[in-house]
């Protein structure tokens, strides 16, 4: 049964910018009045302020009543590809899954909402027993020692691992070494947050296997090793049998491990990183945990460590004496904070009531129907002309692939980031690579456990079209897209100096000469 | 009953068994297992996770997060004095009603094509910011202050290429640890002493610190103590004296009566986003913003996504796009400027939305009602014998340090009579500015009525009786 391409036409409502729709005198929100008696005890309030201190001009913000102000967003959020909307299978590594409705309603319940920080403990005894066992959960799907929920993102959290790494060889009278070590298909975040914490970066490229280059570790070790900052599969969705190899000629050299596992989608209870000799590992529960991904955060890098490293660890953590759960900030080990409180906490509920909903034999099945997804769907994209998965030929993929369209570039001259902009006219996402673009002219799917066979052969048919569209029209394609929100971008303007717009005001000024 | 047999997981639509089936033939395997072939026995994880049972049905899973979530009291139950990083303001509804949308609350990294509004919407935010802080560049927000104000730091020493940085000493202490362990490896943190009697920046201090090695002087305005630094411009002309930039973190909520950092001096201006319509969720509202002039110097040092508008190949149509993309990590890895990654945007969305809302009038009368309601409520605590408020001589915004030192009682145990009371009462100071003594932070913001605060007054002239 062939499967039916969709007429689609996002919505385009050409909507202008919220300045442009600005009219003097309108009003969105009234805010709550002080009471007269007030105003009598102290006047206006601003008297007290320094003259120089003052506001001289009100800020030049838009005027708008509130249908106006709320229709504008819903026309922008309709010019959105969302994940409950799309077979949001093409934006690779990022597992797009399914974000459960109830735990929207959970995470946004007043309950959650409405806490302040500093309350006392005693008023948030439920909070706090939520992320003590969230944490308890993920030492199980570890094998690791102690969590911490304080990062606010993957990137924060390989920045505090980075800095874990630091104070461990500080403390060990070792401060010389200063190399981490990590890999080309790991994320851009686990070579550039190393470098934050100071530490010279050292990256591998595969072997012709697609594997890590287990002798180029070997070069790259020595006694100023202070780390490797691993993905394991790595963006190709190939798993690297010799992992525990790697962390032991790591460790050998007196260096630590930390696992990426930003993305773990295909192996919840099939391996941990304890057993693969990992110090630290972190899970994105904006991915795996299906924390909705919100455009790009609010989100949270669950940051997990052996025993041995739990002292280094982020304040405050939860503990639990039996009776009441408290916050403990007296650790003078640690490294202090990378985030202000503790964490992105209604990210940890809805992972929290997710894990919950599943248990360990559902976690494990979400591994291995994404992984059956990905293979299903690897094999239907290796049938497309032009297509091809390079390392590994004949093996089997986990939660993703990095896909190639050298094949079709050198055969139509339409590369990967003009089928990009065409899959936009038929309602789907789809993602490249992060540079540099080791895999020629690269794309990455990633399906998930969330999407029905029905949805994958959909995803199949309109990358067949578009490559149909390449070989037979390729001006076509190169020009897309069409029926998306808007035309094809000239990217020039971004890049140069004079022309660059960030806000409103810099585009009035340097384009438009107002 | 009998129990429920095995059956497909609503999240997971090809746990039905005859699609698997089916799914596991086209790829030419018996079992699931086969494709795992590649991971070796002495990694596989043969026990059982040792998890709870799951709650099989969605009600069930209902009751048993709600029940938890009984056991907090929230500052809607509670009547709510604290401050200090995280702010109790109102959220206008429209503000829930646009995060919530399924389109913006589930996009992720599309293309300015189909995530065409996200990236409207984002542009939005940052023009809108742009305008509150009188700057014409805004970043995609990240974490929050604390990340934001580290991150200006790090920006200041790679544009001046010196490595010493100078705090004021009244910064927030959380704040304050995640800019020491930012900037660790190899920036030098100094802090400037202040004056007790005003909490404002010793000048002579900083003009004996400041020296060619400075590339930052940094303070914050409103200050973590509730205070308004009124030196902005003496500050920050010593800075560029002496070749450094002056970075301060602002609280927007203030900005529609207090001038905007820029007005005075500084380069680079960084604060806190919650307080615009969001939440304070334990926390977890948190989100950080960047401000610069539009100069290639200061724009190539940003490591977060800076969207700017674009031109199509349709007249008029407008564009979107990353300006300037090379600069990040996501182009560069360690070569980038720092790291980017998955923060905050839908927190920057959501601020956008609430400075729409407000317009120019809305944040100037937020900012007045503000500073009348703190005014009134210093003025009626201070009436109470054995209390002073505010500690600090000097104007200030909607936070403000009580003194419990001449009332013989500890913050602690005033807090304790306050909660037996239905009062979260304001931050303890005493373990982070312990040279204040028995000292406590309280803020006051738009929410809190006449009768709130005199609430207050009586409870704490009950307390310390």
């Amino acid at each position: 049964m062939s499967t039916k391409l969709r007429r689609f036409h996002q919505a385009r409502w050409d909507e202008p910018i919220i300045y442009e729709l600005s009219t003097e005198g309108e009003r969105g929100l009234l805010v709550s009045q002080v009471e007269e008696e007030i105003e009598k005890a102290v006047g206006d309030g601003l008297s007290e302020i320094p003259e120089s201190m003052r506001r001289e001009r009100p800020p030049n913000l838009p005027e708008l009543s509130q249908a106006q102000v709320l229709r504008h967003y819903l026309r922008l959020s309709q010019e959105t590809l969302g994940a409950d909307l799309n077979v949001d299978i093409g934006q690779g590594t990022c597992t797009m899954k399914y974000s459960p409705k109830i735990n929207e309603q959970l995470a946004t319940s007043p309950k959650v909402a409405e806490l302040h920080p500093l309350q006392d403990e005693g008023t948030v005894q439920g909070i706090l027993e939520i992320l003590y066992k969230m944490d308890l959960f993920l030492r199980e799907i570890s094998g690791l020692d102690q969590f911490s929920f304080q990062p606010g993102g993957g990137a924060q959290a390989l920045l505090a691992i980075a800095s874990i790494i630091r104070a461990y060889h500080r403390d060990r009278g070792e401060a010389h070494r200063d190399e981490i070590i990590t890999t080309v298909f790991s994320h851009p975040s686990d070579a550039a947050a190393a470098a934050v914490a100071g530490f010279k970066v050292i990256t591998l490229y595969p072997d012709e296997d697609g594997y890590p280059d287990i002798e180029a570790l070997k070069e790259a070790v020595s006694e100023r090793t202070a780390g490797l900052m691993i993905t394991n599969p790595e963006d190709t969705g190939i798993f690297n049998p010799r992992i525990a190899e790697f962390t032991r000629i790591v460790h050998e050299a007196g260096g630590l491990c930390s696992y990426d596992q930003a993305n773990a989608n295909g192996i919840l209870g099939i391996t941990r990183a304890k057993e693969a000799g990992f110090d630290l590992c972190f899970f994105n529960l904006h991915k795996t945990f299906s924390s909705p991904h919100g455009c790009g955060g609010p989100s949270t890098g669950a940051l997990g460590v052996t025993k041995e490293l739990a002292k280094y660890l982020p304040v405050p953590l939860v503990e639990f004496d039996g009776g009441k759960y408290r916050l403990n900030y007296d650790r003078p080990h640690s490294i202090g904070k990378v985030r202000s409180f503790y964490g992105v906490v209604p990210v940890v509920l809805r992972s929290y009531a997710w894990v919950m909903s599943l248990g360990a034999e559902g976690l494990r099945e979400v591994a291995e129907i994404a992984v059956l997804n990905n293979n299903y769907l690897l094999k239907k994209v290796l049938e497309i002309p032009g297509a091809s998965a390079p390392y590994a030929p004949g093996k089997h993929r986990v939660e993703q692939v990095r896909y190639s369209f050298e094949g079709l570039a050198e055969e139509t001259g339409v590369g990967t980031e003009d089928v990009q902009r065409r899959m936009f006219d038929f309602g789907v996402h789809y993602w490249t690579s992060h540079h540099p673009w080791v895999v020629p002219e690269p794309f990455t799917l990633e399906p998930t456990e969330s999407y029905s066979k029905a949805e994958l052969d959909e995803y199949i048919a309109i990358l067949r079209q578009v490559v149909k569209e390449a070989y037979t029209d390729p001006e076509k394609v190169k020009n897309a897209p069409y029926n998306s929100v808007v035309h094809k971008i000239d990217h020039a303007a971004l890049d140069d100096p004079s022309q660059w717009a960030v806000t409103w005001r810099a585009y009035l000024k340097k384009v438009k000469g107002r | 009953m009998t129990r429920r047999k095995k059956v497909a997981h609503p999240y997971i639509p090809n746990s039905a068994p005859r699609v698997k089936a089916e799914m596991l033939r086209e790829i030419g395997v018996r079992d699931v297992e086969e494709l795992y072939a590649d991971i070796p026995e002495s990694l596989r994880f043969r026990g059982k996770m040792n998890l709870p049972e799951p709650l099989s049905s969605e009600y069930e899973l209902r009751r048993h997060v709600e029940g938890i979530l009984a056991k907090n009291k929230t500052c809607q139950e509670y009547l709510n004095f604290l401050g200090g990083g995280c702010w109790q303001h109102y959220v206008p509804a429209v503000c829930d009603e646009i995060n919530r949308r399924a389109e913006f609350l589930t996009a992720y990294g599309g293309e300015p094509y189909e995530d065409h509004g996200r990236f409207q919407a984002l542009f939005e935010y940052a023009s809108m910011m742009g305008e509150l802080v009188d700057m014409d560049v805004v970043n995609v927000p990240t974490y929050d202050w604390a990340q934001a104000a580290s991150t200006s730091l790090r920006m200041a020493t790679r544009i001046t290429g010196r490595k010493q940085v100078l705090l004021a000493r009244t910064v927030g202490p959380d704040r304050l640890s995640v800019i020491r362990n930012y900037c660790r490896p190899d920036i030098e943190v100094v802090l400037i002493d202040y004056h007790l009697e005003t909490g404002q920046m010793n000048l002579d201090d900083l003009k004996d610190k400041l020296s060619a090695q400075t590339a930052a002087v940094y303070f914050e305005n409103p200050s973590y103590l509730g205070f308004i630094e009124p030196q902005g411009e003496e500050i920050a002309a010593l800075a560029h004296e002496e070749g450094a930039l002056c970075v301060v973190g602002v609280d927007p909520t203030s900005l529609g009566v207090l001038a905007p950092p820029s007005a005075y001096g500084a380069d680079i201006i960084c604060g806190e986003l919650q307080p615009l319509g969001i939440h304070m969720q334990y926390g977890g509202g948190l989100a950080g913003f960047i401000a610069t002039r539009d100069e290639e110097r200061f724009v190539a040092e940003y490591p977060s996504r800076l969207f700017g508008i674009a031109p199509t190949v349709v007249e008029g149509e407008y564009g979107f796009g990353d300006v300037f993309f090379e600069r990040t990590s996501f182009a560069q890895r360690e070569r980038g400027k720092e790291f980017v990654g998955t923060a905050t945007a839908l927190w920057g969305i959501t601020a956008g939305v609430y400075l729409a809302l407000l317009g120019p009038d809305g944040m100037r009368e937020l900012g007045q009602g503000i500073l009348q309601r703190s005014q009134y409520a210093r003025r009626r605590l201070s009436e109470i014998r054995g209390l002073r408020a505010p500690v600090f001589r000097g104007a200030h915004f909607k936070e403000f340090v009580v003194d419990f030192t001449a009332a013989g009682r500890t913050v602690a145990e005033v807090n304790r009579a306050l909660l037996d009371r239905g009062i979260f009462g304001g931050k303890d100071l005493s373990a982070e500015f312990p040279e204040l003594g028995e000292c406590a932070l309280y803020c006051v913001t738009e929410v809190h009525t006449k009768a709130d605060i005199d609430r207050l007054a009586e409870a704490l002239e009950d307390c310390v009786r």
